[in-house]
């Protein structure tokens, strides 16, 4: 019988030949995160276990990108409590403000994640970076703590499901709109446990930025990872950029999945995910010209790559945001706001009236630089809609991708990106 | 042996952990701090309820959402001494075996159970039993590996051992 990728990368770290869906395994780690959140917890728990070092202070990154700059005393205390425990444990990868970007998009763009590993990470979206063929999920400050001071962790083995995608992606529809598509067909906990493989020829031709957004909302159905094959494209982005050798894995032909979803893509329309469950998803054309909003974000781990900043200015350029809309910029990486620089995109978001913020995850979880008030609603590119998401417990979010969300910024409601006049 | 006795408090499906803690209650790690703000965008008289009422039953995908360990941490500062859920989501699922607040997934307990009735919970041997209504409920219990990491307390007290073993 065949493996697929997820249990091929899980039966080389650890050191068996073949592992099996429901197998209890001890996995080797390459790579391990955490932030300015899940680490001071970890920190404390590190210490209970009394080991004196960690397994390899380059294999650690930790990332004070939620609360920072610091909102308040107590984030500074815990940001002061990751950056004391970098310091003495040498780890080689904490990035301090100025330097640091939202974890997700920071490790990939930094060649620290790379095709083959296995990774954890304590946060959820960890899952991110099967987008690079790698096998990575989120963990809380516990496994972390126990990870940084052995190098390994339990996992059970995941069954997989497969989702294969083909046809002709239409204008506008983006890899947000394929995985908010996909878990409003499954539901938020469709892939619970599992592996989500994403193939089909429309993955293979999707650009390295909408793979990592289909990854990172691989925990959005309640899946342990997302994962797609290594090509061509994602070879073309680790080559610069890898800091340590790394290995493809390809699912085998005979491979076994608990379930094989196939949809043909061309009638597919950019979508909106209505509070408060990512699954409860609409095609915007079906949706009412008259949900008025007061705030946009575009940003976050799942949207806020160069790739989107770029859609967002192509649609903003030339318009004004709406007298009644906030509109909030981050890019999510230092080096993306220097690229977002350089190619004008910043410009234009002043120029239409937009507020930027320095790379952080603040508004994404309601925790500062944009926090919503009670009865406000938002727009926003990020991956999480629940109740209080962004803010007051009767606030609202809407998910989308970062055309939806620039349109709407412009006409103060939701609406698609060709309501809008694209001036070039 | 651990056998829990209490009165069932009752959620739903798909509670998830910016619910069981906000996000702006995540500037601190103390356990009593979070467990004062435990579930209450959901209920605001969670703090008080769960004073009678002390095992939680829910529904689906208990817990989904981020991978905060703060989530399990301030039920188990609330004082709630097991959860039983339809399923829990899979990071809840680990951080809870790992802090070790006892969760058991029994589907068609949850279905039986009304808020307020008398639960006995058996962890060891995976039986819910309804006392209010004499129904008892079985469910698998949990694999080895798994069973040893509650049984020495949590992940922290099992690294300990590993370490000290030379592993
Ligand atoms: S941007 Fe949002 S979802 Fe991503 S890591 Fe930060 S808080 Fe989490």
């Amino acid at each position: 019988m065949g493996m697929t990728i997820t249990e091929k990368i899980l039966a080389d770290h650890s050191e068996k030949k073949e592992v099996y869906p429901g197998e209890l395994i001890f996995a080797k780690l390459d790579f391990i995160l955490a932030n300015d959140i899940t680490g001071p917890l970890a920190i404390k728990e590190f210490e209970k276990i009394g080991a004196e070092k960690v397994f390899d202070s380059e294999r650690i990154a930790l990332i004070p990108d939620h609360s920072t700059p610091n909102k308040d005393i107590k984030s500074a205390m815990q940001s002061k409590m990751l950056r004391d425990f970098a310091k003495k444990h040498n780890i080689k990868y904490y990035y301090e403000v100025g330097r640091v970007g939202i974890e997700h998009a920071l490790l990939p763009e930094e060649g620290l994640v790379l095709p083959g590993d296995c990774i954890i990470g304590a946060d959820s979206h960890t899952c991110t970076y099967g987008a690079l063929g790698a096998f990575s999920t989120g963990v809380g400050s516990t496994d972390f703590a126990y990870a940084m001071a052995t190098g390994e962790i339990w996992f059970k083995v995941p069954e997989s499901l497969k989702f294969v995608y083909y046809g002709k992606l239409p204008q506008w529809v983006t890899g947000k709109d394929l995985i908010l598509q996909t878990i409003g067909y499954i539901g938020v906990d469709g892939a619970r446990y599992k592996a989500m493989e994403f193939t089909g020829e429309v993955i293979r031709t999707l650009p390295m930025s909408d793979r990592l957004t289909i990854c990172n909302m691989a925990i959005e159905a309640g899946a342990k990872n997302g994962i797609i094959e290594p090509d061509e494209i994602t070879l073309e982005y680790v080559k610069g950029r890898a800091k340590r050798d790394y290995k493809f894995y390809k699912s085998d032909s005979d491979a076994n999945y608990k379930e094989i979803y196939e949809w043909d893509v061309s009638k597919w329309e950019p979508v909106v995910a209505f509070p408060h469950l990512p699954s409860n998803v609409k095609p915007i054309s079906s949706i009412s010209k008259d949900i008025y909003i007061d705030q946009v974000y575009i940003g976050s781990c799942t949207n806020g790559r160069i790739e989107d900043l770029r859609i967002a200015a192509k649609i903003l350029k030339g318009h004004k945001v709406h007298p009644d809309v906030r509109l909030i910029v981050t890019p999510a990486t230092p080096r993306i706001y220097m690229e977002a620089l350089k190619e004008g995109l910043i410009e234009i978001f002043l120029d239409a009236g937009a507020s930027i913020t320095p790379p952080s995850c603040g508004p994404c979880l309601g925790g500062h630089l944009g926090v919503l008030a009670e009865g406000e609603r938002a727009v926003a590119t990020t991956n999480r809609n629940f109740v209080g998401r962004m803010g007051h417990p009767k606030s609202e979010v809407y998910l989308a991708n970062p055309a939806v969300a620039a349109a709407s910024a412009i006409l103060g409601r939701i609406a698609a990106p060709w309501e809008v006049e694209v001036k070039d | 042996m651990m056998v829990f006795r209490g009165f069932a408090l009752k959620y739903g499906d798909n509670i998830d952990t910016d619910v069981i803690i906000p996000a702006r209650y995540l500037n601190t790690t103390d356990p009593k701090e979070l467990s004062e703000h435990c579930m209450e965008d959901l209920d605001l008289d969670f703090k008080n309820k769960v004073k009678e009422k002390n095992i939680l039953v829910v529904g689906e995908n208990f817990g989904c959402g981020s991978s905060r360990e703060h989530a399990p941490i301030a039920i188990k500062a609330s004082g709630v001494q097991c959860i039983i859920a339809k399923s829990f989501a899979r990071i809840f699922y680990r951080n809870a075996i790992n802090i070790g607040l006892p969760i058991l997934e029994v589907p068609e307990a949850v279905d039986k159970i009304n808020e307020g009735d008398e639960i006995e919970v058996d962890f060891d041997n995976g039986i819910v039993k309804n006392i209010s209504t004499g129904e008892i409920f079985k469910t698998f219990p949990f694999p080895p590996l798994i069973q040893e990491i509650i049984k020495k307390g949590g992940l922290i007290n099992f690294a300990k051992e590993r370490i000290k073993g030379g592993k």
